[in-house]
């Protein structure tokens, strides 16, 4: 791995929305500081609530800072970019449009390529996230963990630097889940992507990042940043090993000692 | 890839075609029972007549219906007026169609056109548009005009009131997901807003159906010299209750062709709407 600059740099990132029936402002996140390099996945986990959601958008440029700044590869955040893409939660496949339209449609927003090269590349990720054979499908026709291979492969086709990935995998049931756990390894080290992304799992976290971002209640800072030290030829017996154990169960008290300060934070 | 642990995954469990067998009662109960009870009907109806239960100039019977109606076309005499209520009824449902459509699509994406238009849409969405006829009567005369005219203000709104809403009703993850790929908002109309209000608008063209059979029979009650509604005015008037029955049956006949073929097609574009969730 390079040390050259990092792919993402969060410093100070703050964030608060208006609450129209309080008339006030709700802080969401307060400073967050948080470096990805090249390559790396890195999970955020933290109580319900505490602002994962609101922090991945704001890498992605949907929602503007109140303070701080996030830069991708040295370029500062103001909007969506080609540099970022966002892997939402399966349902929001468009149904009109097949599997392989639906994987165009970054390509066809961006107008760069011809319409003959676009398919060409979306039918190259079609296959890469093994689907060759329901290229043709629409969304309803295929199951949950399909339409959720067909949305990386949506992602990754307007070839992003850095894969933003919201909770991809809690629509699944749980066997579903876990074998998309290591597809999802393998197309990320296939598609070579720096990838963040958020879940509720700790399991998943430790399984699929090499760091793991835990978030404090709301207004969210972070907490603590957990190293997973565990080989990274991923498997699921890793699952069972004392270490991961061990981790599961460091993060589990941290997020515990959250949850509890939530409730107050909260009932406003 | 090689299949074998994805395999699992690749099949979608489709539990309808595991079920046992029903058997061919279960499969059609509602069409079978549809039928028994309409053809008991019809059985009362003509031993109404049969008996004297019923006086049948009043009531009219099935038998005396298909006589009536048979004898109409026989002789030709009720092709003028399907042919004329068959043109009011295109000129005026094609009419709405091209107005309402695009300014359905107007008004659901741009909310200051909405804000402006809305206290009239609305005012005489809710007003029974039969109510108008007497002002239509005196702008447009008693011709075809007319008739267009209350066709087209019945039907118009159901369309374009559905249309608007599918293209208010984007669902909002469509707009995150268009938005996260850079989409102008020329690109969300397109890509997202359009597509996403088709359910809707193929509702709005059923629901205008209907509004527009009424306009057809209203319309030709208004000095009218042909068509199905003036046809039934005219025999009614003259005690043919047979008469008036054959456009009773042509006109829930068309209606209900009409209707059921908008239906399948609403049916296909289903796994569009958006509260539906596969």
């Amino acid at each position: 791995m390079s040390i050259s600059s990092p792919k993402l740099q969060a410093s100070g990132v703050r964030l608060s929305f208006a609450n129209e029936r309080m008339k006030r402002n709700l802080p969401v996140l307060a400073g967050i500081d948080l470096t990805l390099r090249e390559g790396e996945l890195v999970a955020i986990v933290g109580p319900s609530g505490c602002g994962k959601s609101s922090f991945l958008n704001a890498v992605d440029g949907l929602v503007q800072l109140n303070g701080g700044e996030i830069r991708v590869d040295g370029k500062i955040v103001t909007a969506p970019g080609p540099d970022r893409a966002m892997v939402f939660q399966q349902d929001s496949l468009f149904p009109w449009r097949t599997v392989t339209r639906n994987v165009m449609y970054g390509l066809e927003l961006q107008r760069r390529l011809p319409a003959a090269e676009m398919r060409d590349r979306a039918a190259a990720l079609v296959d890469l996230v093994g689907l060759s054979r329901f290229a043709d499908h629409y969304p309803h026709e295929l199951s949950g963990g399909m339409r959720q291979r067909v949305n990386i492969a949506r992602a990754l086709a307007p070839d992003p630097q850095l894969l933003l990935l919201d909770e991809p995998f809690a629509a699944l049931d749980s066997q579903t889940r876990e074998f998309m756990q290591g597809e999802l390894l393998k197309i990320l080290s296939r598609a070579g992507k720096t990838a963040l992304f958020i879940t509720h799992q700790i399991d998943e976290a430790i399984f699929l990042a090499n760091r793991v971002a835990v978030f404090s209640a709301r207004p969210a800072r972070i907490k603590q940043i957990v190293d997973v030290d565990l080989p990274p030829d991923r498997s699921l017996e890793l699952k069972l090993s004392p270490r991961f154990r061990e981790l599961h169960d460091h993060i589990w008290r941290l997020i515990q000692e959250e949850s509890a300060r939530a409730p107050a934070e909260m009932a406003h | 890839m090689t299949d074998t642990p994805a395999e699992q995954e690749f099949v979608r469990e489709d539990t309808e075609l595991s079920l046992p067998a029903v058997s061919r009662w279960k499969r059609h109960e509602n069409l079978i029972l549809g039928t028994i009870s309409v053809a008991l009907f019809l059985l009362f109806w003509e031993a109404s007549a049969l008996f004297g239960w019923a006086n049948p100039l009043f009531t009219s019977s099935p038998s005396r219906i298909w006589a009536a109606g048979s004898e109409m076309f026989r002789d030709g005499s009720i092709y003028p007026d399907l042919a004329v209520s068959a043109e009011e009824f295109v000129l005026g449902y094609g009419l709405a169609v091209v107005v309402g459509v695009p300014l359905g699509i107007l008004m659901g994406w741009y909310s200051r056109l909405n804000a402006l238009l809305d206290p009239f849409v609305n005012a005489l969405y809710a007003t029974p548009r039969i109510a108008l006829m007497p002002l239509i009567i005196i702008w447009f005369g008693i011709d075809l005009p007319a008739r267009i005219a209350i066709i087209f203000l019945s039907t118009v709104f159901p369309i374009l009131v559905n249309t608007m809403t599918g293209v208010r009703t984007m669902e909002r993850d469509f707009i995150k997901v268009a938005r996260s790929f850079g989409a102008s908002d020329g690109q969300l109309f397109k890509t997202v807003a359009l597509p996403s209000s088709v359910p809707n608008l193929l509702t709005g063209l059923r629901l205008g159906l209907g509004h527009a059979l009424i306009g057809i029979v209203v319309g030709e009650m208004y000095g009218a010299q042909a068509g199905i509604g003036y046809m039934m005015q005219n025999a009614g008037a003259t005690f043919q209750t047979d008469r008036v029955m054959v456009g009773i049956v042509i006109i829930a006949a068309a209606g209900m062709a009409m209707t059921q073929g908008l239906r399948a097609i609403e049916k296909r574009f289903d796994a569009w709407r958006p509260d539906h969730h596969f």
